[in-house]
């Protein structure tokens, strides 16, 4: 839709790349009002990615195959990727809470993948969506962490290797990066895939000026390339910083 | 911002700002992001990890099995080898005495045969040894008989007087010398 916006602008007034176009969210079945129930361009697109999941890894591994198909090996790869991710950095314990960073990189993954399709919605370069899913780590790590271990979990904050004067300032400043992950975590998802969105869109705007358009064509085909890379990436570091910050409630103080 | 929010929608949308910040849609993205969480949480954990668990502890003792079998088999075939190998053995140490005996049998047999041979062949030579002495005599006594006629038939025909026991002691005499 912002397609034809840019060119039939770009006659009017000469040139109008509008980039930030692609990530409002609109009613789907018509008027303007959005409630909290409003089905959206973002439910739809949230219910492609769930509709890509269990293709993958209900339909996919269906016949439970001892040698797997394709779409089967796929899936068994995710499951062990991120089962062995999990074990190795939350260690033995930590294996329990598996299905929940499994849903959290699937989600993250999927979202990211199609919200590279052309025209569709890149749920996963909204705030909304990076903060919601920082802050459930957030809060259940450290609720968690305080099931675990007490009032202990906050020895996590009192570095018993430094020298005792250093410890309350090395405190201070623990607990200031404790609070700062679950922005680091949200910003770093949503801004990589907004920016990474919103450039493709300004170099595909460049297309409009005829000179210019088959260096567009390369750059767009090069940045979608390396935005592939960075869906992929993306949805991983999300994943192993949040086995990190589980170790922490897990694994008790241990820094 | 809600009304910026539908002017911008109203306006087919067209962005004002980032979206990203318009807080107004805010509730309604957390809630279907919760509803999509929930539901693949619960894809996940009903049906699509329990399943890949499940096949992935299938293969790994299918896997285990098949490898513990294949162990069994190459002893089995270590042991078939073996007994193989003592049966060729015994068969080479069995033909190697049959053959002895055989050997040894035949030995004896030829043995045997070659002594009646040579017995055979000892009693032929003697018996041919008598016969020829015996020729051999009567040939001497015919040549002495000869003689004795000869030399009286001569002695008469020279006009002398036969008597027959000088010549026949004379021819005698001679024979011998």
């Amino acid at each position: 839709m912002g397609a034809n916006r840019v060119t039939t602008e770009g006659e009017s007034s000469g040139f109008a790349i509008h980039p930030m176009d692609q990530f409002v969210i609109k009613p789907l079945f018509g008027g303007t009002d959005i409630y909290w129930y409003t089905v959206t361009n973002m439910t739809l697109w949230m219910a492609i990615a769930v509709l890509c999941i269990t293709g993958l890894l209900v339909l996919g591994t269906r016949r439970r195959a001892i040698i797997p198909s394709r779409t089967q090996s796929v899936a068994e790869m995710i499951y062990g990727f991120i089962y062995n991710m999990v074990e190795e950095v939350t260690g033995h314990d930590g294996v329990k809470y598996f299905p929940y960073v499994m849903t959290l990189f699937l989600f993250i993954l999927f979202a990211n993948l199609l919200g590279l399709v052309p025209t569709s919605f890149t749920t996963t370069s909204h705030f909304a969506v990076t903060v919601t899913l920082a802050l459930m780590v957030f809060l259940g790590v450290t609720i968690l962490g305080f099931i675990r271990n007490g009032i202990g979990f906050l020895g996590m904050f009192w570095v018993s290797s430094a020298p005792l004067a250093l410890r309350p300032i090395l405190a201070v400043i623990e607990l200031i990066s404790y609070f700062v992950r679950p922005v680091s975590h949200s910003i770093r998802l949503a801004g990589n895939l907004m920016a990474g969105h919103a450039v493709i869109k300004v170099i595909a705007g460049f297309a409009t000026l005829a000179v210019a358009s088959p260096v567009v064509v390369g750059a767009v085909a090069a940045i979608y390339g390396l935005e592939l890379l960075v869906a992929v990436v993306q949805a991983y570091v999300f994943t192993i910083l949040t086995c990190v910050y589980l170790r922490d409630a897990v694994g008790g103080a241990h820094h | 911002m809600v009304t910026e929010a539908t002017e911008a929608a109203g306006k087919g949308g067209e962005a004002v700002g980032m979206p990203q910040l318009d807080f107004s849609t805010w509730p309604n993205q957390i809630f279907w992001l919760l509803v999509t969480l929930v539901v693949i949480y619960l894809l996940l954990t009903r049906i699509a990890l329990p399943r890949i668990g499940a096949v992935l502890a299938d293969r790994k003792g299918a896997i285990t099995n098949d490898l513990a079998a294949a162990e069994e088999l190459k002893q089995k075939a270590l042991k078939a080898e073996k007994a193989y190998n003592e049966a060729l053995a015994q068969a080479r140490a069995d033909a190697a005495r049959i053959v002895a005996e055989a050997r040894a049998g035949i030995q004896k047999d030829l043995d045997a045969a070659l002594a009646k041979a040579d017995a055979q062949i000892a009693a032929k030579s003697a018996e041919s040894e008598g016969r020829i002495t015996e020729i051999r005599e009567g040939a001497l006594a015919a040549v002495t008989e000869v003689a004795k006629d000869t030399a009286r038939e001569i002695v008469a025909a020279l006009g002398g007087k036969a008597d027959a026991r000088s010549v026949a002691a004379a021819v005698t005499a001679r024979m011998k010398g």
